[in-house]
């Protein structure tokens, strides 16, 4: 089983160091520590166990330090920055492990410019070695790119031309929508398996700038200082400790203090169950940083971080996830208006900002997501977003005969109009009514208004409102017609209808891993038995079908 | 709500206990009954008819008689007996056990299932409505009506399911069924055929042998079904499905037998100046009908079929009689064919062939009817004999349907076959023929100059038993 809990003290590959208000995230790879047996990690080559430290690592830079406003990536191997993703260990992984892989490391990426343009957080990359693939697809995620100016550290993505594979980390993408490099020279670039050096690198945009290869440490802590009066992290503010994640696993059920799934694996479906906090939100903010870690927001988001990620990859065969809530709708109306009322504090900020990236994973889930409202449940403001999150939601029409539970009732709050924003750049409101802003000024005006079934139903807000009698059959053959279809139709189809409105460079990024490389990655030129990738390695030339599709 | 459920809708399924199904029957059987005022029998809603009621399943109570406004007529939900021990008996699920509720997997599928099989029931009714003005019988027109009232009970058998394992969906196809109308150009009946006129009696004993022959066969594919409600449902249907039958097959029977009294007494082939229809016009009629109700039965060569087989949703015409695995895993089976010119045998696996099989059944079944129909002729010592055409004549439906194939199965070209088309289907003299014949009969004991009265009456009642009573003044 794969586990996405560490912390700096469990890390095999990765070393942070501080220097006042800048961070060292060193990469150096322990060869003889893969993941899972098969392939040693030579040259700084990273697998799944590599990218779960760097998240945790960029995840604790964010909350334990905010006296650090920038963070330098760099290598310990002094001849090698990064050989990118193990290509022994992709060719030996199953395609679901493949592509979860990528989503995964990608999130990482995007973290990495979460933590840049939101949170004052500053990345740049100090290359002193070959930095090829997903080495400098990492350097891309990263807002400055100093290189060294040795006459052989190079940048490139040699994916195309060795692997007959695409760069699955957003290269191609960041290459043009981010760097704005040429795309003739980004086209050069990714058919010329040993990269571009020196002058040449800067002038076509792939890095900001050389440097004689001493000077590199000292040249990037500069640039790393430089940036520091543009950030507004308080130096003088003191860091949250992110505790251990209790959580306890069994043969169905998955237990956090406040989310429990149970997994239903003939009906290939797991029961999301979120409860709301029983106590009212901390007084004010020294009160929330007394609770710590129990508090509330932050507590659903880490628990239902790890839970996507540990049924992503530990439970492919679950295939559709329902999310239910339990507790005091008020409640957590109350916990919503305390982080909008204290916005401008860091930790809020980045609480708010985490709970946006733990939605933003579910919406690149390759998981059909069902809500299911009923009642005693508790789908107000951040949790409405479940709702919408979701590919079809339930709400009960009425009560239940011969319970005294009310009928279920929703609510939008501040928390649904910009707090929460998805890859697209639009709220989950606006994506849902795209095009109609006077749909989203109605539901501004219900603002605090505890919405029935049949008013949310008219609104729009959810999509089937079965009562007491129907509901049972309707929710069973929902699954169970859902349990029937290919999952990977219904991964095309959810991911497709779920990103109404513009594209971004991280809607693009999903799109084409999805697309592209998912395809790619099926075809026998890189996985057949004479693929590029199959052979890789072995000396032998790979064989291509050469027919066009 | 003024319903007494186990009152007003006899039933076998627990309905005062099912609240579910009777929230839906709350909404649906008034509008049932506004339907069933507008496009059920013309004129005759106030008549008192001796009908048939079936009041519970067993020997005692499927069939109890007595004088009933139509509107009034208790339409009830009826399940054949379970069998707790059965198990699926085809497909893919073979050896599982039934499933008493719909499986998820199939949802879709069932309902198009049931909604086409729903909507031919209504559908009759709306076909056959002006019949009764033109009815050769008390006799017959009481038949017609017990068909019609019958046919409205098989449409609520079908809406039962909707209604009980569909939910929303369920309910929202129960009001489709009773908005399309037969014929219309913008909310027609699901199936070609009855869209059809049902334009005289002749017409209508056709259709009662041959297409609702058809729905006997669907119905017993659907009894065969893994989704035990349906099946059960479809059980009972056919019990009643076998008076339908008994009145197409006897009806022709009794216009046969008519036509042979005449051609004796006058000697002649041509009996309609003596108030008959001629032997050859019958052939015609059963040529078009017996063609059309082939194409009922859907492609030759079907995905569909196969996939309902294979989903253990519908069997083969009693399936447990067949000696084989009833997966038909790898086998085959010949299905004609038209190549060139000729007919010729193609051998296709049987999973895709299903349509075909059941077909096999169905025409084995009219040959049955027809020998016993050329019996009567024979018995008049008239050299003549009826024949079934070949089952690929006049199709509209399958690989028969771009060419032309005579009666006997010979491909002739397009206008070779419009030259000869009046030999073969109802030319529009026959047609008006047959209309002209149609006079209204109502004195109790009498019978129209083109049919023979019956062997016997309706429930050991006498032939002048007064059938349907209180008839609107005409």
């Amino acid at each position: 089983m794969i586990d996405f809990r560490t912390e700096p003290s469990c890390y095999r590959h990765w070393r942070i160091t501080f220097t006042d208000s800048v961070a060292n995230l060193v990469l150096s790879v322990d060869e003889a520590a893969p993941l899972v047996p098969g392939y040693d990690l030579k040259l700084n080559s990273y697998d799944l166990g590599v990218d779960i430290e760097l998240n945790d690592a960029v995840q604790r830079l964010r909350f334990e330090h905010p006296e650090i406003k920038s963070v330098i990536i760099c290598s310990a191997n002094d001849r090698v920055f990064s050989a990118g993703a193990n290509i022994r260990m992709l060719a030996q992984a199953s395609h679901p492990f493949k592509v979860n892989f990528c989503k995964f490391t990608n999130e990482t990426r995007m973290a990495i410019e979460d933590a840049t343009a939101n949170s004052g957080q500053f990345y740049i990359t100090a290359i002193n070695g070959a930095c090829a693939g997903g080495g400098y697809e990492l350097a891309l995620a990263t807002s400055y790119i100093i290189m060294a100016d040795d006459g052989s550290t190079a940048v490139s993505l040699p994916e195309l031309p060795l692997l007959a594979v695409l760069p699955g980390t957003g290269g191609l993408t960041r290459l043009v929508d981010k760097r704005g490099v040429r795309r003739d020279h980004a086209d050069f670039l990714c058919t010329t398996e040993e990269g571009l050096r020196g002058q040449r690198a800067v002038e076509w945009r792939l890095i900001d700038e050389v440097v004689a290869k001493s000077r590199l440490r000292e040249l990037a802590l500069a640039r790393a200082l430089e940036f520091g009066p543009q950030s507004d992290r308080p130096a003088e503010a003191r860091g949250l400790k992110l505790d251990p994640l209790e959580r306890k696993i069994e043969e169905q059920k998955i237990s956090y203090s406040n989310l429990t799934i149970t997994l239903d694996r003939e009906k290939a479906c797991a029961f999301f169950d979120v409860t709301a906090p029983d106590t009212a939100p901390p007084a004010d903010i020294s009160a929330m940083r007394e609770s710590g870690c129990r508090f509330w927001p932050l507590a659903f988001a880490r628990s239902l971080e790890d839970a996507i990620l540990h049924l992503r990859f530990n439970e492919e065969s679950i295939r559709s996830w329902v999310f239910r809530t339990k507790g005091d709708p008020a409640v957590v109306s109350a916990y919503d208006t305390f982080m909008i009322a204290h916005g401008d504090d860091w930790l809020v900020r980045e609480i708010r900002l985490f709970v946006a990236r733990t939605l933003r994973r579910l919406d690149v889930t390759s998981r059909s997501l069902f809500a299911f409202i009923e009642p005693g449940s508790c789908f107000a403001g951040t949790l409405f977003e479940l709702i919408l999150a979701a590919d079809r939601s339930y709400m009960l029409r009425g009560s239940r005969e011969g319970d005294d539970t009310p009928a279920p009732r929703i609510a939008v709050n501040e928390m649904n109009f910009g707090a929460v924003p998805m890859y697209n750049r639009l709220t989950r409101l606006q994506t849902r009514f795209l095009g109609r802003p006077d749909r989203i000024e109605e539901l501004r005006s219900c603002l605090g208004t505890y919405l029935t079934a049949e008013v949310a139903d008219k609104l729009g807000l959810v999509t089937f409102t079965p009562d007491d009698l129907d509901w049972d059959d309707e929710t069973r053959l929902a699954l169970e017609e859902r349990a029937a279809f290919s999952s990977d139709a219904l991964t095309g189809m959810e991911a497709s209808l779920r990103f109404a409105g513009p594209e971004t460079m991280e809607t693009k990024i999903f799109a084409r891993l999805s697309a592209w490389q998912n395809w790619i990655f099926q075809r026998p030129n890189a996985i057949g038995e004479n693929g590029a990738l199959k052979l890789y390695g072995s000396g032998k030339r790979p064989e291509f079908d050469r027919r066009s599709v | 709500m003024g319903l007494n459920y186990s009152e007003r809708i006899p039933n076998n399924v627990n309905l005062s206990g099912d609240r579910r199904l009777m929230r839906a029957l709350e909404i649906w059987q008034p509008h049932f009954l506004e339907w069933w005022k507008e496009m059920g029998p013309e004129g005759f809603q106030a008549a008192d008819v001796y009908l048939r009621t079936a009041t519970s399943v067993d020997a005692k109570g499927w069939a109890t008689f007595g004088y009933l406004k139509m509107p009034d007529y208790r339409w009830g939900i009826f399940l054949a007996e379970a069998n707790p021990d059965e198990r699926i008996a085809f497909g893919e699920h073979k050896g599982e056990p039934l499933w008493r509720e719909i499986p998820g997997e199939y949802r879709g599928v069932l309902r198009r299932l049931i909604v086409t099989q729903g909507d031919t029931e209504p559908a009759s009714v709306e076909q056959q409505r002006h019949l009764g003005a033109t009815c050769p019988s008390l006799y017959d027109l009481r038949n017609l009506f017990q068909v019609n009232v019958e046919e409205g009970r098989h449409l609520w058998a079908m809406v039962y399911l909707l209604h009980a394992y569909f939910g929303r969906d369920g309910r929202e196809e129960a009001e489709a069924l009773l908005g399309r109308r037969s014929g219309s150009g913008d909310n027609p009946r699901i199936l070609g055929a009855f869209n059809e006129r049902t334009p005289d009696w002749l017409s209508y004993f056709m259709f009662a042998h041959f297409t609702d022959r058809d729905g006997k066969y669907q119905l017993a594919s659907l009894a065969e079904s893994g989704f035990d409600p349906l099946a059960r449902t479809c059980r009972f249907m056919l019990t009643e499905e076998a008076h339908h039958l008994f009145v197409g097959e006897s009806g022709i029977g009794r216009v046969i037998e008519r036509t042979c009294q005449l051609m004796n007494a006058h000697d002649t082939d041509s009996v309609g100046l003596f108030g008959g229809i001629d032997l050859a016009i019958i052939q015609r009629y059963l040529n078009f009908h017996y063609s059309i109700s082939l194409d009922l039965f859907g492609s030759e060569l079907s995905t569909n079929a196969a996939n309902y087989f294979s989903a253990g949703l519908k069997g083969r015409y009693r399936e447990d009689d067949w000696r084989d695995d009833h997966q038909l895993i790898g086998a085959t089976r010949t299905v004609l064919k038209p190549e060139g010119s000729v007919i010729v045998e193609s051998t296709q696996p049987a999973l895709v062939a299903l349509n075909e099989t059941l077909r096999d059944s169905y025409v084995a079944d009219c040959e049955r009817a027809l020998a016993r129909w050329n019996k009567i002729i024979g018995a008049a010592n008239i050299d003549f004999a009826l024949k079934l055409p070949h089952r690929g004549f006049h199709r509209a439906i399958g690989q028969f349907s771009g060419v032309n194939v005579t009666p006997k199965g010979e491909i002739v070209s397009a206008q070779g076959w419009e030259s000869r088309r009046d030999q073969w289907l109802p030319t529009s003299a026959d047609k008006q023929l047959v209309a002209d014949l149609m006079r209204p009969v109502l004195k109790p004991g009498e019978f129209a100059s083109w049919i023979a009265p019956p062997v016997r009456g309706i429930n050991h009642q006498p032939l002048d038993f007064e059938y349907v009573a209180d008839l609107p003044q005409v």
